[in-house]
């Protein structure tokens, strides 16, 4: 696909989704009184990716006051619905309604893994957050659909967040001591050849045991953000150049962009991510002036926007910061580079506490 | 030369990381050096591999190790050594230049630093001697054997020495010397404008024969430093009162902390105040005023005007010059705000009624000076009518007292702690007092300045005690 094309088939989606979401019978209440509200309809006025500046940023608040039953689409109406929560470390947790986009977004990954790092039938094991995540049930129908099984150790990030903020460092350690415990014990006796987890857990678990000796070889990582120095000590180090990392950026709200692993080293482990499009786009942008898209090789902050049937989040500001980064032969739209939290070299945010 | 990139050092093997940091020349935005940065996570797997370190120096025995060190010493105070990664070599007279243009230090405050850490080197056999109370070297290489007569055992505590080491003052790098000789390998983070002294001191051990395992240097971040911290066996670390506080009750952990050292004179000896001036003006500046065992505090029964004054007026002639000038004797902060908030929190103690900057009618010019790019806080000495005042027992990182008037009598339940404590007095039962007082440190009967001190003597932890520990043992009579 070239950029031209992509671009095309990103326009085609927005109007699509217009259509969709802005359309008495198919759009959920919130958006049809939201245009009724805004006096404008963007059925008419937005034909491309470009014309979705004209609509606000979508605000955190939307999805932590609304009721969920407004997000529902007309065309779903009386289908029940999965709620699911964000990560829920930086305020109040927000909630999306899903029915089957996190089987969409974790298919379309799934065809992006090496059969060799991530073999067809082996088994996984997530650790991390589960309960309200959407990663929980995302993770597990990777590994169905590449034909095999899930083992879970659940961890509570929000509970580690206030920790940190009391300062219990110590009790954070014995918290995680107690998530590895339980991992390693899975690793040592079942038969896994693959792991979801976030950095800081696979670093744990490799001061543990070899990961590599206990047959695993692909891991795939997501969570927070990473320098290329600690991608490099994961891959090197933790991993032994032996398994393959697959760092990828994403959330509850988005879904999953993937990055490249197999260019990390030539890339000095700088890790550029690329948006699931035409589902979901990340653009670079101006914090003052966040209509003006960044020049690439800049730093900006995240904006998202999602467009699926079951999902429409215009112009949402993340939390964090990113290179904009050219397209790439394999993804043939921007990327988002060096992604790290918002504001980071000014201020301290609790990131990165699992 | 252009800037070093100072690595990691992992084992002695060093890592590039990915991770770069500049430190500048101060006031310009030349770099001085570049610095590789470790995470916390790497640090982590490194601290389960020092046995293999401690395995790398148990080869040596202690009297090669001592030799190893002597020899060091006069290799880091007269040979050209490699510095970073590109190849490069730093003579002595380079290492001054670079240290003095990160952390502001005047060329002759590091040259007598310099002499300071050589010291330590020269005399590690006494240092041992005075921290194991005579005990053979032998024992460490043995496991156990006599001392006195008694039998003993000694075992260590940890697999390596962490030291989080501070920018501000080279010499603190002796803290950790004798650790090598005592076959305990040390894992030391630096300073941030400070890679210097550390890297060149182990670039002298390697050169004089000393397993390069031995030594891990880990330029990192705060998280680092907390990895460190939590993670390693035993941990040497500088702080205000409340990093004290925080770690009292971790034997791992010895916090070197504010040092609240003061010089002190009886009743029997104040009038001949005039002859100790010249002690207490060495007790206040040397250093720069940066060091712990510099007095923050002058107590004295009477005088306590004419002591300021006389003080003041010889202070005043201590002021920001030129880094090169051989007579400099004040330091710039590596980071100017530093200075700035000292003499906002110096100000801000100034305005209670009690307490006023004798100094200010000597000095030129305000407390707070900027020299060629760089801030400076000159020497200030504060006449406080008593220890209620905010200024009267506080220590800065510049050459600062308070002079408060005390009877004699009250002195040692007004003064809380010191570091190091120099009582000017004959009277017997007040220097058996002192004596018995557990708030001092070191204490100093008669006139001698309270920066100093002697390294077979321990004024703050004991690190044989630190690093070893005596266990009993008996072997069955063979037949």
């Amino acid at each position: 696909m070239t950029s031209d094309e992509a671009r095309s088939q990103l326009d085609e989606r927005v109007r699509e989704m217009m259509k969709w979401h802005f359309s008495d019978e198919t759009g959920c209440p919130f958006w049809l009184d939201w245009k009724k509200k805004a006096g404008w309809d963007p059925r008419e006025e937005v034909k491309s990716y470009d014309d979705i500046i004209k609509f606000p940023h979508f605000e955190d608040e939307w999805l932590r006051d609304e009721k969920n039953e407004r997000f529902v689409p007309n065309a779903y109406k009386g289908r029940p619905f999965n709620v699911f929560e964000t990560g829920g470390t930086t305020g109040l947790p927000k909630q999306r309604v899903g029915w089957e986009d996190y089987k969409h977004d974790y298919e379309q990954f799934s065809d992006q893994l090496s059969d060799e790092f991530f073999p067809k039938g082996g088994n996984w094991i997530m650790v991390g957050p589960t309960g309200p995540r959407r990663l929980r049930l995302a993770v597990e129908h990777l590994a169905n659909v590449r034909g095999g099984s899930c083992y879970h150790v659940d961890l509570d990030p929000r509970w580690v967040k206030k920790l940190i903020g009391r300062k219990e460092l110590d009790q954070v350690e014995r918290y995680q001591a107690h998530v590895m415990s339980q991992a390693v014990e899975i690793i040592k006796h079942r038969d896994i050849s693959c792991i979801f987890t976030t950095p800081r857990l696979l670093a744990s678990i490799g001061e543990r045991i070899s990961i590599s000796d206990h047959g695993i070889k692909g891991c795939f990582c997501g969570g927070t953000s990473m320098t290329p120095e600690y991608v490099r000590f994961l891959q090197e180090e933790v991993l032994e150049s032996r398994a393959q990392f697959v760092p990828t950026y994403g959330n509850t709200l988005m879904g999953l962009a993937v990055s490249i692993p197999e260019e990390l080293p030539e890339k000095n482990y700088s890790v550029t991510y690329y948006a699931p499009q035409p589902r979901a786009v990340l653009r670079i942008v101006d914090p003052e002036k966040t209509e003006i898209t960044k020049d690439y090789g800049e730093y900006g902050r995240v904006e998202l926007t999602t467009l699926s049937h079951e999902f429409f989040m215009p112009r949402f500001l993340e939390r964090d910061e990113a290179i904009r980064r050219e397209p790439h032969a394999k993804y043939a739209w921007d990327g988002v580079g060096d992604v790290r939290p918002f504001g980071a070299l000014t201020k301290k945010v609790i990131e990165g506490v699992y | 030369m252009s800037a070093p990139h100072i690595p990691i050092l992992r084992q002695g093997k060093p890592y590039v990381s990915l991770d770069v940091q500049t430190i500048p020349k101060l006031g310009t935005d030349e770099a001085a050096a570049e610095i590789s940065f470790a995470c916390s996570d790497m640090i982590k797997y490194d601290l389960h591999k020092m046995g293999d370190a401690r395995e790398a120096l148990k080869k040596f025995s202690c009297e090669e190790l001592v030799e190893i060190t002597k020899k060091a010493g006069e290799i880091f105070l007269h040979d050209d050594l490699p510095i970073g990664v590109e190849g490069g070599m730093q003579s002595p007279e380079d290492y001054v230049l670079a240290l003095a243009s990160t952390s502001g230090l005047p060329h002759s405050l590091i040259r007598m630093n310099m002499k300071r850490l050589g010291n330590i080197f020269g005399q590690i056999d006494d240092i041992f001697q005075g921290l194991t109370r005579g005990l053979s070297w032998g024992v460490l290489d043995k496991g156990y054997g006599e001392q006195g007569g008694a039998p003993v055992s000694f075992s260590p505590t940890t697999n390596e020495l962490a030291v989080i080491l501070p920018s501000n003052s080279p010499a603190v790098n002796a803290l950790w010397i004798p650790s090598i000789a005592m076959k305990v390998p040390v894992l030391l983070k630096p300073g941030r404008e400070e890679p210097w002294t550390p890297w060149r001191i182990i670039q002298a051990f390697i050169k004089a024969g000393c397993p390069a395992e031995a030594f891990n240097l880990y330029p990192t971040q705060h998280d680092g430093s907390g990895a460190i911290i939590r993670r390693a066996g035993r941990v040497m670390l500088f702080g205000d009162d409340s990093t004290v506080k925080q770690y009292e009750n971790d034997e791992r952990i010895e916090v070197h902390g504010t040092g609240y050292s003061k010089f002190v004179i009886g009743e029997d000896e104040i009038e001949n105040w005039e002859q100790y001036i010249d002690s207490m003006v060495e007790s206040v500046s040397s250093n720069s005023g940066r060091s712990c065992i510099c007095t923050s505090s002058i107590v004295v029964p009477k005088y306590g005007d004419e002591i300021a004054h006389a003080i003041s007026k010889r202070l005043a002639e201590i002021k920001p010059l030129a880094q090169d000038d051989p007579t400099a004797k004040l330091s710039g902060f590596a980071n100017p705000q530093f200075a700035e908030w000292i003499n906002e929190a110096v100000e801000e103690g100034l305005e209670s009624s009690g307490s006023r900057d004798i100094t200010a009618e000597y000095r030129e010019g305000e407390r707070f000076q900027e020299n060629a790019g760089m801030n400076y806080l000159q020497p200030t000495i504060i006449r406080v009518d008593s220890f209620e005042e905010p200024l009267a027992l506080r220590e800065f990182l510049f050459p600062f007292a308070s002079v408060v008037e005390c009877p004699q009598a009250e002195v040692l339940e007004n003064i809380g702690y010191s570091l190091v404590l120099t009582a000017v007095t004959k009277d017997t039962e007040w220097i058996n007092q002192l004596f018995d007082c557990p708030e001092i440190e070191r204490l100093n009967v008669g006139n001698v300045p309270t920066n100093r001190i002697s390294w077979n003597q321990p004024h703050e932890g004991n690190l044989f005690e630190f690093l070893y520990t005596r266990r009993s043992f008996a072997f069955a009579e063979t037949a």
